[in-house]
């Protein structure tokens, strides 16, 4: 049980610095950033329960829009995508999420790349929508949302694939 | 009663999810009007220091670039200084910082942001170095904007590459006068705009502050005119302004405080009522 907890609280600061530090700097064709720091809702436990992840979610995006002095659109994102995360885990693991027996060590890749793809869309979405704040600007958005979202879903996938599979 | 309690019970994780959501649409509501006091900004000791730690490798990695720009400073202030005293029994005035109005604050850029909507700079000098809101933000080569937030030691700076941003401009070659904004696309540009269609405007000239606010005195460069066009009503010209600084590589910017501000807030106070 500790084991997780610090496992997770390491994540936790560890993203976050790497998103603040190196990820927001990226722009790359002058306005497309990863938002890498998502991985950390992607991979929370899901024994734990809802209320938990949603209030570190917020957490976590409160904190990076402290860093980013974005309001609060990192917060409102990453609690949507919290909040929507068992949809996203029922519709890409299926049967593995209704036992509570999924390892993201040894999901097959498939399904951890539909996972990560959705719940990044919904994520962006949402962010960009705030950022922007203008429903007239629907194509900035859209545009933003797909190119920011390609980024971050390979760097994400790769990372949770180096990271957590050989701790086998 | 029992069933309202059992109402929370049972969504408690929606009412949960609200509770936070509303509370961030909340924030970024507010961050979307004008100074208005932010509770969540850059400017605080845990952003500031962890930005300074990166700021103190990073600048290294500019040294050269910081160098060439502080030189060519120099030459163009030695340039003015010469030129002055050949023309000794005509007084110069340098508009940029006429007779001690302006007190001027050196700070380095922790953070830089320009690929946002709303863009913000981090800088180390704060409450302590009697840093306050509103003051303005220039380098050697042009305006970066205006001083947001402020705590014990950094502040953030409401960048010229931000939709809230609204600047006093004028074009050099006349007084004609409007309002510097930004369309949120390229961190090159800025557009001017509510220029009058009387005023001469041709491409490649200069534009500059305005002086109208208390914030930047008259006569800072911001840029050079790319393009323009009449607005849909006709009345107006929109020009999009190339700038002359370099908004993505921003190392070290100087702070100005007017120091007539009071005098003129009074003045401006009274004569409203």
């Amino acid at each position: 049980m500790n084991n997780v907890v610090a496992s997770n609280s390491i994540r936790f600061v560890v993203l976050l610095l790497v998103q603040v530090v190196l990820c927001n700097n990226v722009n790359f064709m002058g306005y497309i950033n990863p938002y890498i720091y998502i991985i950390f809702i992607f991979l929370f436990p899901i024994r734990e329960t809802r209320m938990v992840l949603l209030i570190t979610s917020f957490l976590l995006g409160m904190l990076v829009d402290m860093f980013s002095d974005s309001g609060g659109i990192h917060a409102a994102a990453a609690v949507f995508l919290a909040y929507s995360r068992p949809v996203l885990l029922k519709s890409s693991f299926g049967m593995l999420y209704e036992h509570q027996t999924i390892k993201f060590s040894n999901t097959d890749l498939g399904s951890l790349i539909t996972y990560v793809s959705f719940g990044t869309l919904i994520h962006h979405f949402v962010l960009f929508s705030l950022e922007v704040f203008n429903i007239s600007s629907i194509l900035l958005i859209l545009k933003k949302t797909l190119f920011s979202s390609i980024f971050t879903i390979i760097l994400s996938v790769l990372i949770v694939i180096l990271f957590s599979r050989n701790k086998k | 009663m029992q069933q309202i309690i059992n109402f929370v019970i049972r969504n408690k994780t929606f009412l949960l999810f609200l509770l936070l959501f509303s509370i961030a649409l909340a924030l970024t509501i507010q961050s979307h009007s004008y100074h208005r006091s932010k509770f969540i900004n850059s400017a605080n000791g845990l952003t500031g220091g962890v930005y300074g730690a990166v700021n103190s490798v990073d600048k290294y990695f500019d040294l050269e670039q910081e160098n060439k720009i502080l030189s060519e400073e120099n030459k163009r202030l030695r340039e003015q200084l010469f030129n002055s005293e050949t023309t000794a029994d005509s007084i110069v005035i340098d508009t940029s910082y006429s007779s001690g109005r302006y007190r001027v604050l050196v700070a380095d850029v922790y953070k830089n942001s320009y690929s946002l909507t709303n863009n913000y700079l981090t800088i180390n000098k704060g409450k302590k170095d009697s840093v306050k809101q509103d003051f303005g933000v220039i380098t050697s080569k042009g305006i970066v904007g205006i001083i947001d937030n402020t705590s014990k030691n950094y502040a953030t700076v409401l960048s010229i590459l931000n939709k809230r941003s609204r600047i006093n401009a004028k074009l050099k070659s006349s007084n004609h006068i409007g309002s510097l904004i930004w369309n949120g696309n390229s961190p090159e540009f800025a557009q001017l705009i509510d220029v009058s269609k009387f005023a001469p405007v041709k491409v490649g000239d200069t534009i500059v502050t305005g002086g109208q606010s208390a914030i930047f005195p008259k006569g800072i460069g911001i840029g050079k005119i790319e393009s323009f066009e009449t607005d849909i009503s006709g009345d107006t010209y929109t020009i999009q302004v190339k700038l002359f600084n370099d908004m993505t590589n921003i190392g070290t910017i100087y702070i100005l405080e007017n120091l007539d501000k009071e005098e003129i807030k009074t003045l401006e106070s009274s004569s409203d009522e």
